[in-house]
């Protein structure tokens, strides 16, 4: 059973989280690389242990116990997965090593779709995992790559996009939220405006997922990506949903145990779905991890993660825009809890060098989206992003440090 | 001055330091006395790959001795090249290839860098002996 969590009270919540009380650099440890890798509570924990104490075994073929056991609590967080998605059936989910492994996945498939001089638009907002792989198919298949720009607030420009649409465009990809700057892109009109010229969408939900739960049966999306490691769960594990109809189209991804039906010499048969796209022994362990992740969050409640972590937002912005000469990157409204900025004339990895000092964890440089930096003509930033179990003692801590380094680096 | 006597005298220096801050500050002046990379050599070419920052490094040799010159977009990682400069430039390329890395563990700098910048570092060093190897072979033809 998920822990039930009435009312919101942080302070419990943190109990859950064994490492929020760590010790670094002799200062408490003050966790706000969130948008990286979400912190794994007890009960999930206690999951991962329980596996390897209990029931550690194959799944699917085995006819002893164990590995029946661990077959059906693995399909069982296939199942969770399906109805957190609100995905129409179980085989629509496909568990992959990360979301940058689904989205592989289905760029490998649409190797065999896409004609030269077909194209593909991608947003500027986007993680190099949701560039690089496009790329790669678009050199293969002769495809043309289209990007829809991003104005100074962050935000992409969807009049350009209507522009770039057209009966030559076959798939668009964009992720739900920036994971640079937080914006949290109108996918809705996205995934429409595809559709309206018969292309596929695939939303990259990673930066999404530890904030909204997404519907994707009303979102009306073709395929829908994320991981377990920012929602909770362990590393390793990612989720593709995708259409049925667009997962029995697209070839299967690698090849081995698991995927086929029948195998011979002269010919083999593929599994039908899910198995066609899981090749091999998959993270068990994990998957079965990342079920209780999301019966955890969703112990919580995404309405109370929301309001808690819009107050943090709210709050650190207000404390961190005080700071003469710090400049925030990215939306002002619509965007999830993340801040991305610069203090001027200083090296963003200075401070969070410095920070780290404190013990306050934060990412800096590029976040693997080059070509947001680029647009700002900045070398990086430093990112801070909070979690529902952060406080607004943390984020006085972050305002304080961040002072701190700019004394210290002025 | 070998470089095990600029080792050594950096080690007193940094040990006269009680924590971390101090010895950021101070290593934060040293990246003021960093010998400047001339802008010409500021290219693409220079940049030592493996830091998170920009770092140019060049290096020139006269009667018989490696000079560095450098330079870095970032404030801590200047302080950084500042320290490696002053041990190493000035010497016989020899000397660079043979010399000892451990003071900087004793001055504490590693273990109070994190992996990706320690990283940076190391690459640092790294490229400081590939020009040495160099200059070196240039010495033995």
């Amino acid at each position: 059973m998920p822990q039930q969590h009435i009312e919101f009270d942080v302070r419990k919540i943190r109990e859950d989280f064994p490492i929020l009380s760590r010790q670094l650099n002799g200062e408490q440890l003050v966790y706000l690389d969130n948008a990286a890798t979400s912190q794994t509570p007890i009960q999930v924990i206690d999951v991962i242990s329980d596996y390897y104490k209990n029931y550690n075994s194959n799944i699917h073929r085995g006819v002893h116990s164990l590995s029946q056991e661990a077959t059906n609590k693995y399909e069982n967080s296939r199942q969770k997965v399906q109805s957190h998605f609100n995905a129409k059936f179980p085989h629509e989910i496909i568990f992959t090593s990360g979301t940058t492994d689904a989205i592989n996945l289905v760029a490998h498939g649409f190797e065999t779709i896409l004609n030269e001089n077909d194209e593909v638009i991608v947003s500027a907002l986007e993680h190099h995992s949701n560039i690089v792989p496009w790329q790669m198919l678009c050199e293969k298949t002769g495809a043309v790559l289209r990007v829809i720009p991003m104005n100074e607030e962050g935000e992409l420009v969807l009049s350009e996009y209507d522009k770039l649409l057209s009966d030559k465009t076959k798939l668009v990809f964009v992720n739900h939220i920036s994971n640079a700057l937080g914006t949290i892109n109108p996918i809705e009109r996205i995934i429409e405006k595809a559709h309206g010229v018969g292309a596929a969408i695939l939303i990259d939900g990673a930066q999404a997922c530890p904030h909204i739960r997404p519907d994707v049966l009303a979102l009306d999306v073709d395929f829908y990506v994320a991981s377990a490691h920012k929602m909770c769960g362990p590393t390793g594990v990612g989720v593709l949903y995708g259409k049925e109809k667009w997962l029995n189209t697209l070839p299967p991804y690698q090849g081995g145990g698991e995927m086929i039906s029948e195998v011979t010499f002269e010919k083999t048969t593929y599994a039908d779905l899910p198995h066609k796209f899981e090749a091999g022994t998959p993270h068990v362990c994990g998957v079965i991890a990342y079920g209780a992740a999301i019966d955890y969050l969703n112990g919580i409640g995404f309405e109370n993660i929301q309001q808690h972590e819009k107050e943090l937002l709210t709050y650190a912005t207000e404390q961190l825009t005080a700071i003469e000469g710090l400049r925030i990157y990215g939306p002002t409204k619509n965007k999830t809890s993340v801040i991305s900025f610069n203090i001027n004339g200083i090296h963003p990895y200075d401070i969070g060098t410095i920070l780290d000092k404190m013990g306050i964890a934060v990412r800096t440089g590029h976040h693997c989206a080059q070509p947001i930096m680029d647009y700002y003509k900045i070398p990086g930033t430093v990112r801070a992003s909070f979690s529902f179990y952060n406080t607004l003692d943390e984020i006085d801590k972050l305002v304080s440090g961040v002072k701190k380094a700019k004394a210290m680096l002025s | 001055m070998s470089i095990t006597e600029i080792q050594n005298e950096l080690i007193d220096e940094f040990a006269m330091f009680d924590d971390w801050m101090q010895r950021y500050e101070y290593m934060i002046e040293l990246g003021k006395t960093l010998p400047l990379i001339d802008d010409r050599f500021k290219t693409d070419d220079n940049l030592i790959k493996g830091c998170q920052s920009k770092v140019w490094l060049h290096a020139e040799m006269h009667d018989n001795k490696v000079i560095f010159t450098a330079d870095s977009d970032a404030i801590i990682t200047k302080g950084i090249i500042a320290i490696l400069i002053r041990v190493f430039s000035n010497q016989s390329p020899q000397d660079i290839i043979d010399a000892e890395t451990d003071f900087i563990d004793e001055i504490g700098l590693k273990e109070h860098l994190s992996p990706t910048r320690a990283n940076g570092l190391v690459s640092m060093i790294k490229q400081l002996k590939l020009y040495a190897i160099a200059y070196q072979t240039q010495l033995s033809k």
